[in-house]
Protein backbone atom coordinates (compact mmCIF):
# COMPACT_ATOMS: atom_id res chain seq x y z
CA UNK A 1 0.00 0.00 0.00
CA UNK A 2 1.23 3.32 -1.21
CA UNK A 3 2.93 5.91 1.70
CA UNK A 4 0.03 8.50 0.27
CA UNK A 5 -2.73 6.38 0.63
CA UNK A 6 -1.72 5.51 4.32
CA UNK A 7 -1.28 9.25 4.78
CA UNK A 8 -4.83 10.36 3.75
CA UNK A 9 -6.57 7.54 5.74
CA UNK A 10 -4.66 8.09 8.88
CA UNK A 11 -5.95 11.89 8.05
CA UNK A 12 -9.27 10.86 7.85
CA UNK A 13 -9.10 9.23 11.16
CA UNK A 14 -7.69 11.58 13.06
CA UNK A 15 -9.94 14.19 12.03
CA UNK A 16 -12.88 11.44 13.04
CA UNK A 17 -11.36 10.76 16.18
CA UNK A 18 -11.05 14.85 16.70
CA UNK A 19 -14.49 15.69 15.33
CA UNK A 20 -16.01 12.42 17.45
CA UNK A 21 -14.38 13.95 20.45
CA UNK A 22 -15.53 17.62 19.72
CA UNK A 23 -19.39 16.01 19.46
CA UNK A 24 -19.39 14.96 23.11
CA UNK A 25 -17.03 17.44 25.00
CA UNK A 26 -17.35 20.72 23.08
CA UNK A 27 -18.65 23.47 25.08
CA UNK A 28 -21.54 24.50 23.54
CA UNK A 29 -24.33 21.76 22.74
CA UNK A 30 -24.03 24.19 19.38
CA UNK A 31 -20.96 23.25 18.44
CA UNK A 32 -21.20 20.02 19.49
CA UNK A 33 -23.98 19.23 16.82
CA UNK A 34 -22.00 20.99 14.29
CA UNK A 35 -19.25 18.69 14.80
CA UNK A 36 -21.68 15.78 14.16
CA UNK A 37 -22.77 17.12 11.13
CA UNK A 38 -19.27 17.28 9.73
CA UNK A 39 -18.24 14.22 11.12
CA UNK A 40 -21.11 12.63 9.38
CA UNK A 41 -19.96 13.97 6.26
CA UNK A 42 -15.70 12.74 6.79
CA UNK A 43 -17.62 9.14 7.44
CA UNK A 44 -18.88 9.44 3.67
CA UNK A 45 -15.74 10.41 2.49
CA UNK A 46 -14.77 6.87 4.43
CA UNK A 47 -17.32 4.87 3.04
CA UNK A 48 -15.96 5.87 -0.37
CA UNK A 49 -12.37 4.86 0.52
CA UNK A 50 -13.15 1.55 1.83
CA UNK A 51 -15.26 1.03 -1.70
CA UNK A 52 -18.46 1.20 -0.35
CA UNK A 53 -20.12 4.09 -2.69
CA UNK A 54 -23.73 3.01 -1.95
CA UNK A 55 -23.43 3.71 1.92
CA UNK A 56 -21.39 6.65 1.06
CA UNK A 57 -24.29 7.93 -1.05
CA UNK A 58 -27.07 6.96 1.95
CA UNK A 59 -24.52 8.53 4.74
CA UNK A 60 -24.08 12.19 3.40
CA UNK A 61 -28.08 12.15 2.60
CA UNK A 62 -29.23 10.02 5.65
CA UNK A 63 -26.32 10.60 8.25
CA UNK A 64 -25.15 13.97 7.94
CA UNK A 65 -28.09 15.70 6.15
CA UNK A 66 -31.14 14.46 7.96
CA UNK A 67 -29.41 13.56 11.16
CA UNK A 68 -28.21 16.94 11.05
CA UNK A 69 -31.37 18.66 10.84
CA UNK A 70 -33.26 16.78 13.44
CA UNK A 71 -30.47 17.32 16.30
CA UNK A 72 -30.50 21.19 15.75
CA UNK A 73 -34.88 21.32 15.68
CA UNK A 74 -34.06 19.35 18.59
CA UNK A 75 -31.75 21.52 20.15
CA UNK A 76 -34.48 24.53 19.54
CA UNK A 77 -36.43 22.58 22.06
CA UNK A 78 -34.10 21.96 24.74
CA UNK A 79 -32.71 24.02 27.53
CA UNK A 80 -29.37 24.57 27.59
CA UNK A 81 -26.96 22.04 29.45
CA UNK A 82 -26.02 22.37 33.09
CA UNK A 83 -22.48 22.78 33.46
CA UNK A 84 -20.83 19.29 34.63
CA UNK A 85 -18.23 19.40 37.02
CA UNK A 86 -15.64 17.17 36.11
CA UNK A 87 -14.02 15.01 38.37
CA UNK A 88 -10.43 13.78 38.05
CA UNK A 89 -10.74 10.44 39.45
CA UNK A 90 -13.51 9.43 36.92
CA UNK A 91 -11.81 10.88 34.27
CA UNK A 92 -8.43 8.58 35.13
CA UNK A 93 -10.70 5.49 35.75
CA UNK A 94 -12.68 5.59 32.90
CA UNK A 95 -9.33 6.34 30.72
CA UNK A 96 -7.94 3.30 32.53
CA UNK A 97 -11.16 0.62 31.65
CA UNK A 98 -11.23 2.31 28.07
CA UNK A 99 -7.76 1.05 27.37
CA UNK A 100 -8.39 -1.85 28.74
CA UNK A 101 -11.40 -2.33 26.97
CA UNK A 102 -9.84 -0.76 23.29
CA UNK A 103 -7.27 -4.14 23.95
CA UNK A 104 -10.20 -6.86 24.52
CA UNK A 105 -11.99 -5.18 21.21
CA UNK A 106 -8.63 -5.25 19.40
CA UNK A 107 -7.53 -8.85 20.37
CA UNK A 108 -11.29 -10.27 19.22
CA UNK A 109 -11.71 -7.80 16.30
CA UNK A 110 -8.21 -7.67 14.72
CA UNK A 111 -8.34 -11.46 13.97
CA UNK A 112 -11.80 -10.91 11.77
CA UNK A 113 -9.23 -9.64 8.77
CA UNK A 114 -7.11 -12.55 8.32
CA UNK A 115 -10.41 -14.95 8.07
CA UNK A 116 -11.88 -16.30 4.54
CA UNK A 117 -14.31 -14.05 2.56
CA UNK A 118 -16.81 -16.96 0.97
CA UNK A 119 -19.94 -14.38 0.12
CA UNK A 120 -18.26 -11.96 -2.56
CA UNK A 121 -18.06 -15.37 -5.00
CA UNK A 122 -21.17 -16.72 -3.83
CA UNK A 123 -22.87 -13.36 -4.53
CA UNK A 124 -21.48 -13.30 -7.86
CA UNK A 125 -22.49 -16.59 -8.71
CA UNK A 126 -26.26 -16.36 -8.27
CA UNK A 127 -26.67 -12.45 -9.75
CA UNK A 128 -27.79 -13.65 -13.07
CA UNK A 129 -30.51 -15.16 -11.17
CA UNK A 130 -31.53 -12.39 -9.42
CA UNK A 131 -32.98 -9.68 -12.01
CA UNK A 132 -30.35 -7.04 -11.15
CA UNK A 133 -26.51 -6.23 -12.28
CA UNK A 134 -25.93 -4.40 -8.69
CA UNK A 135 -24.67 -6.27 -6.29
CA UNK A 136 -25.71 -4.55 -3.36
CA UNK A 137 -28.80 -4.02 -4.73
CA UNK A 138 -29.52 -7.72 -5.49
CA UNK A 139 -28.61 -8.42 -1.84
CA UNK A 140 -31.02 -5.93 -0.45
CA UNK A 141 -33.72 -6.81 -2.46
CA UNK A 142 -32.96 -10.35 -3.34
CA UNK A 143 -31.07 -12.46 -1.46
CA UNK A 144 -31.66 -10.83 1.72
CA UNK A 145 -34.98 -8.93 0.94
CA UNK A 146 -36.21 -10.27 4.29
CA UNK A 147 -33.49 -7.29 6.36
CA UNK A 148 -35.04 -4.70 3.60
CA UNK A 149 -38.76 -5.43 4.57
CA UNK A 150 -37.97 -5.46 8.22
CA UNK A 151 -36.37 -2.18 7.86
CA UNK A 152 -39.23 -0.62 6.19
CA UNK A 153 -41.60 -1.97 8.55
CA UNK A 154 -39.00 -0.09 11.46
CA UNK A 155 -38.88 3.10 9.79
CA UNK A 156 -43.10 2.99 9.75
CA UNK A 157 -43.07 2.14 13.64
CA UNK A 158 -40.83 5.05 14.10
CA UNK A 159 -43.68 7.46 12.16
CA UNK A 160 -46.35 5.74 14.20
CA UNK A 161 -44.04 6.17 17.59
CA UNK A 162 -43.28 9.69 16.86
CA UNK A 163 -47.50 10.54 15.74
CA UNK A 164 -48.44 8.79 19.54
CA UNK A 165 -45.99 11.47 21.49
CA UNK A 166 -47.98 14.44 19.93
CA UNK A 167 -44.58 16.15 19.46
CA UNK A 168 -45.70 20.20 20.39
CA UNK A 169 -46.23 22.69 18.04
CA UNK A 170 -43.76 25.85 17.66
CA UNK A 171 -43.50 28.61 15.82
CA UNK A 172 -40.82 28.21 13.00
CA UNK A 173 -38.68 31.22 13.14
CA UNK A 174 -39.03 33.88 10.52
CA UNK A 175 -37.90 32.23 7.02
CA UNK A 176 -34.38 33.94 5.60
CA UNK A 177 -35.17 35.36 1.75
CA UNK A 178 -32.17 33.65 0.35
CA UNK A 179 -33.11 30.74 1.59
CA UNK A 180 -36.17 30.42 -0.24
CA UNK A 181 -34.64 31.47 -3.72
CA UNK A 182 -31.97 28.37 -3.29
CA UNK A 183 -34.78 25.86 -2.34
CA UNK A 184 -36.52 26.88 -5.23
CA UNK A 185 -33.36 25.88 -7.36
CA UNK A 186 -32.12 22.97 -5.15
CA UNK A 187 -35.76 21.26 -4.78
CA UNK A 188 -36.02 20.49 -8.28
CA UNK A 189 -32.60 19.12 -8.32
CA UNK A 190 -33.26 17.10 -5.33
CA UNK A 191 -35.90 15.23 -7.46
CA UNK A 192 -34.23 14.73 -10.76
CA UNK A 193 -30.92 12.95 -8.77
CA UNK A 194 -33.50 11.32 -6.52
CA UNK A 195 -34.83 9.61 -9.70
CA UNK A 196 -31.49 9.31 -11.55
CA UNK A 197 -30.30 7.61 -8.47
CA UNK A 198 -33.06 5.09 -7.95
CA UNK A 199 -32.75 4.34 -12.06
CA UNK A 200 -29.19 3.87 -11.42
CA UNK A 201 -29.94 1.05 -8.29
CA UNK A 202 -30.56 -1.53 -10.82
CA UNK A 203 -26.74 -2.01 -12.26
CA UNK A 204 -24.60 0.30 -10.08
CA UNK A 205 -24.27 2.30 -7.24
CA UNK A 206 -27.26 3.69 -5.88
CA UNK A 207 -30.86 2.59 -5.44
CA UNK A 208 -34.07 2.84 -2.93
CA UNK A 209 -32.64 4.00 0.20
CA UNK A 210 -30.67 6.62 -1.26
CA UNK A 211 -32.93 8.43 -3.59
CA UNK A 212 -35.46 8.47 -0.56
CA UNK A 213 -33.00 10.13 1.70
CA UNK A 214 -32.76 12.58 -1.29
CA UNK A 215 -36.16 13.51 -1.89
CA UNK A 216 -36.99 13.46 1.89
CA UNK A 217 -34.07 16.33 2.08
CA UNK A 218 -36.04 18.07 -0.91
CA UNK A 219 -39.59 18.04 1.07
CA UNK A 220 -37.60 18.97 4.08
CA UNK A 221 -35.99 22.32 2.66
CA UNK A 222 -39.31 23.31 1.18
CA UNK A 223 -40.91 22.59 4.63
CA UNK A 224 -38.17 25.09 6.41
CA UNK A 225 -38.67 27.31 3.45
CA UNK A 226 -42.28 27.65 3.66
CA UNK A 227 -42.56 27.26 0.38
CA UNK A 228 -44.80 23.51 0.55
CA UNK A 229 -48.16 23.41 2.49
CA UNK A 230 -49.00 21.40 5.49
CA UNK A 231 -48.05 17.40 5.24
CA UNK A 232 -51.36 16.47 6.84
CA UNK A 233 -51.93 13.05 8.44
CA UNK A 234 -55.25 12.91 7.42
CA UNK A 235 -54.70 13.38 3.66
CA UNK A 236 -55.25 10.01 2.29
CA UNK A 237 -52.25 10.37 -0.31
CA UNK A 238 -49.61 11.17 2.40
CA UNK A 239 -51.11 7.75 4.29
CA UNK A 240 -50.66 5.90 0.56
CA UNK A 241 -47.18 7.25 0.29
CA UNK A 242 -45.96 6.09 3.73
CA UNK A 243 -47.62 2.97 3.93
CA UNK A 244 -47.28 1.53 0.00
CA UNK A 245 -43.69 0.29 0.03
CA UNK A 246 -44.54 -1.75 2.90
CA UNK A 247 -47.35 -2.76 1.65
CA UNK A 248 -46.31 -3.69 -1.96
CA UNK A 249 -43.27 -5.15 -0.62
CA UNK A 250 -45.77 -7.72 1.85
CA UNK A 251 -48.01 -8.64 -1.06
CA UNK A 252 -45.38 -9.67 -3.41
CA UNK A 253 -43.64 -11.57 -0.69
CA UNK A 254 -47.50 -13.00 0.34
CA UNK A 255 -48.29 -13.32 -3.58
CA UNK A 256 -45.24 -15.61 -4.05
CA UNK A 257 -45.96 -18.14 -0.63
CA UNK A 258 -49.53 -18.58 -2.33
CA UNK A 259 -49.04 -18.56 -6.20
CA UNK A 260 -44.91 -19.27 -6.26
CA UNK A 261 -41.98 -20.75 -5.01
CA UNK A 262 -41.82 -19.20 -1.48
CA UNK A 263 -42.26 -16.30 0.78
CA UNK A 264 -39.97 -13.58 -0.74
CA UNK A 265 -38.88 -15.95 -3.72
CA UNK A 266 -39.80 -13.99 -7.17
CA UNK A 267 -40.41 -16.27 -10.11
CA UNK A 268 -37.30 -16.10 -11.84
CA UNK A 269 -39.05 -14.07 -15.37
CA UNK A 270 -40.09 -11.41 -13.13
CA UNK A 271 -37.56 -10.69 -10.65
CA UNK A 272 -36.24 -7.43 -12.56
CA UNK A 273 -39.38 -5.98 -13.58
CA UNK A 274 -40.66 -7.00 -9.63
CA UNK A 275 -37.21 -5.86 -7.78
CA UNK A 276 -37.76 -1.82 -9.64
CA UNK A 277 -41.77 -2.09 -8.25
CA UNK A 278 -40.49 -2.55 -5.10
CA UNK A 279 -37.84 -0.02 -5.34
CA UNK A 280 -40.16 2.62 -6.71
CA UNK A 281 -42.36 1.92 -3.81
CA UNK A 282 -39.78 1.78 -1.12
CA UNK A 283 -38.67 5.21 -2.29
CA UNK A 284 -41.67 6.80 -1.81
CA UNK A 285 -42.21 5.38 0.98
CA UNK A 286 -39.07 6.38 2.73
CA UNK A 287 -39.06 9.91 1.42
CA UNK A 288 -42.57 10.25 3.16
CA UNK A 289 -41.46 8.52 6.13
CA UNK A 290 -38.24 10.64 6.46
CA UNK A 291 -39.86 13.70 5.92
CA UNK A 292 -42.56 12.91 8.51
CA UNK A 293 -39.91 12.43 10.78
CA UNK A 294 -37.82 15.40 9.97
CA UNK A 295 -40.54 18.14 9.75
CA UNK A 296 -43.89 16.22 10.85
CA UNK A 297 -45.50 18.80 13.94
CA UNK A 298 -48.76 18.40 16.01
CA UNK A 299 -51.00 20.13 13.13
CA UNK A 300 -49.05 17.61 10.57
CA UNK A 301 -49.10 14.20 12.61
CA UNK A 302 -52.24 14.78 14.93
CA UNK A 303 -55.71 13.93 14.30
CA UNK B 1 -0.75 -2.11 8.59
CA UNK B 2 -3.14 -2.16 5.93
CA UNK B 3 -6.09 0.10 5.18
CA UNK B 4 -8.76 -2.55 6.30
CA UNK B 5 -6.76 -3.17 10.04
CA UNK B 6 -6.25 0.59 10.06
CA UNK B 7 -10.10 1.23 9.99
CA UNK B 8 -11.11 -1.63 11.88
CA UNK B 9 -9.11 -0.44 14.76
CA UNK B 10 -10.85 3.18 14.32
CA UNK B 11 -13.72 1.64 14.20
CA UNK B 12 -13.08 0.05 17.99
CA UNK B 13 -12.17 3.52 19.19
CA UNK B 14 -15.40 5.08 18.10
CA UNK B 15 -17.66 2.59 20.00
CA UNK B 16 -15.42 3.07 22.59
CA UNK B 17 -15.82 6.65 22.44
CA UNK B 18 -19.54 6.58 21.97
CA UNK B 19 -19.79 3.95 24.99
CA UNK B 20 -17.61 6.71 27.20
CA UNK B 21 -20.15 9.59 26.10
CA UNK B 22 -22.99 6.81 26.92
CA UNK B 23 -22.22 6.59 30.14
CA UNK B 24 -20.63 9.66 31.07
CA UNK B 25 -22.56 12.38 29.87
CA UNK B 26 -26.11 13.63 31.13
CA UNK B 27 -27.62 15.60 28.37
CA UNK B 28 -30.20 13.61 26.31
CA UNK B 29 -28.92 15.42 23.24
CA UNK B 30 -24.85 14.07 23.73
CA UNK B 31 -26.31 10.92 24.63
CA UNK B 32 -28.36 10.36 21.84
CA UNK B 33 -25.15 11.72 19.34
CA UNK B 34 -22.99 8.71 21.59
CA UNK B 35 -25.36 6.25 20.69
CA UNK B 36 -25.20 7.22 17.23
CA UNK B 37 -21.08 7.38 17.23
CA UNK B 38 -21.63 3.55 18.35
CA UNK B 39 -23.30 2.93 15.60
CA UNK B 40 -20.65 4.56 13.10
CA UNK B 41 -17.82 2.87 15.24
CA UNK B 42 -19.76 -0.62 14.53
CA UNK B 43 -20.53 0.46 10.73
CA UNK B 44 -17.11 1.23 10.10
CA UNK B 45 -16.13 -2.86 11.54
CA UNK B 46 -18.45 -4.25 9.17
CA UNK B 47 -17.38 -1.86 5.77
CA UNK B 48 -13.68 -2.55 6.83
CA UNK B 49 -14.44 -5.74 7.54
CA UNK B 50 -16.12 -6.23 3.66
CA UNK B 51 -13.32 -4.77 2.07
CA UNK B 52 -10.39 -7.10 3.56
CA UNK B 53 -9.47 -8.75 0.86
CA UNK B 54 -9.89 -6.85 -1.79
CA UNK B 55 -12.99 -7.61 -3.53
CA UNK B 56 -15.72 -5.60 -1.90
CA UNK B 57 -18.51 -7.69 0.18
CA UNK B 58 -21.95 -6.77 -1.07
CA UNK B 59 -23.85 -8.54 1.79
CA UNK B 60 -22.02 -6.36 4.36
CA UNK B 61 -22.44 -3.24 2.60
CA UNK B 62 -26.06 -3.88 1.89
CA UNK B 63 -26.71 -4.89 5.93
CA UNK B 64 -24.87 -1.57 6.65
CA UNK B 65 -27.14 0.30 4.19
CA UNK B 66 -30.38 -1.43 5.83
CA UNK B 67 -28.74 -0.26 9.24
CA UNK B 68 -28.26 3.43 8.34
CA UNK B 69 -31.69 3.66 7.85
CA UNK B 70 -32.69 1.70 11.06
CA UNK B 71 -30.25 3.91 13.03
CA UNK B 72 -31.86 7.58 11.87
CA UNK B 73 -35.32 5.82 12.61
CA UNK B 74 -33.93 5.15 15.85
CA UNK B 75 -32.58 8.76 16.28
CA UNK B 76 -36.05 10.52 15.28
CA UNK B 77 -38.00 8.68 17.32
CA UNK B 78 -35.13 9.57 20.57
CA UNK B 79 -35.13 12.76 20.03
CA UNK B 80 -38.84 13.39 20.23
CA UNK B 81 -39.05 11.38 23.25
CA UNK B 82 -36.10 13.34 24.27
CA UNK B 83 -38.33 16.72 23.57
CA UNK B 84 -41.29 15.47 24.81
CA UNK B 85 -39.35 14.47 28.35
CA UNK B 86 -37.98 18.01 28.26
CA UNK B 87 -41.58 19.43 28.03
CA UNK B 88 -42.99 17.14 30.56
CA UNK B 89 -40.60 17.89 33.00
CA UNK B 90 -40.69 21.87 32.75
CA UNK B 91 -44.81 21.21 33.01
CA UNK B 92 -43.79 19.51 36.04
CA UNK B 93 -41.53 21.20 37.94
CA UNK B 94 -43.62 23.95 39.39
CA UNK B 95 -46.14 21.93 40.39
CA UNK B 96 -43.94 19.43 42.58
CA UNK B 97 -42.08 22.62 44.04
CA UNK B 98 -45.94 23.86 45.29
CA UNK B 99 -46.43 20.46 47.08
CA UNK B 100 -43.62 20.71 48.89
Amino acid sequence: MPATELLLDITLGVLLLILAGAALHGTRLYTGIISFIAFGLLLALVWARLGAPDLALAEAAIGAGLTGVLLLSALGRHADEPAQPGSAVRTLATLLLGVLVLILLLRAVLPLAQGPQPLPALVNSQLEASGVSHPVTAVLLNFRAWDTLLELLVLLLAVLGVRQLQPAGRPRPGVWPLLQAWSRILAPLSVIIGGYLLWRGSHAPGGAFQAGALLAAGVVMLRLAGLLPLLRWENGLLRLLVLVGVALFLTVAAAGAWFGAGWLNYPAHWSGALIVLIEVAATLSIAASLSLLVVGERQELGR
Amino acid sequence: MSGASLYLGLGVLLWLLGLHGLLRLRHPLRRIMAINLMGSGTFMVMVALASRSGHNDPVLQALVVTGLVVAVSATAFALRLAVAHQAHRSRQRPTGEHEE
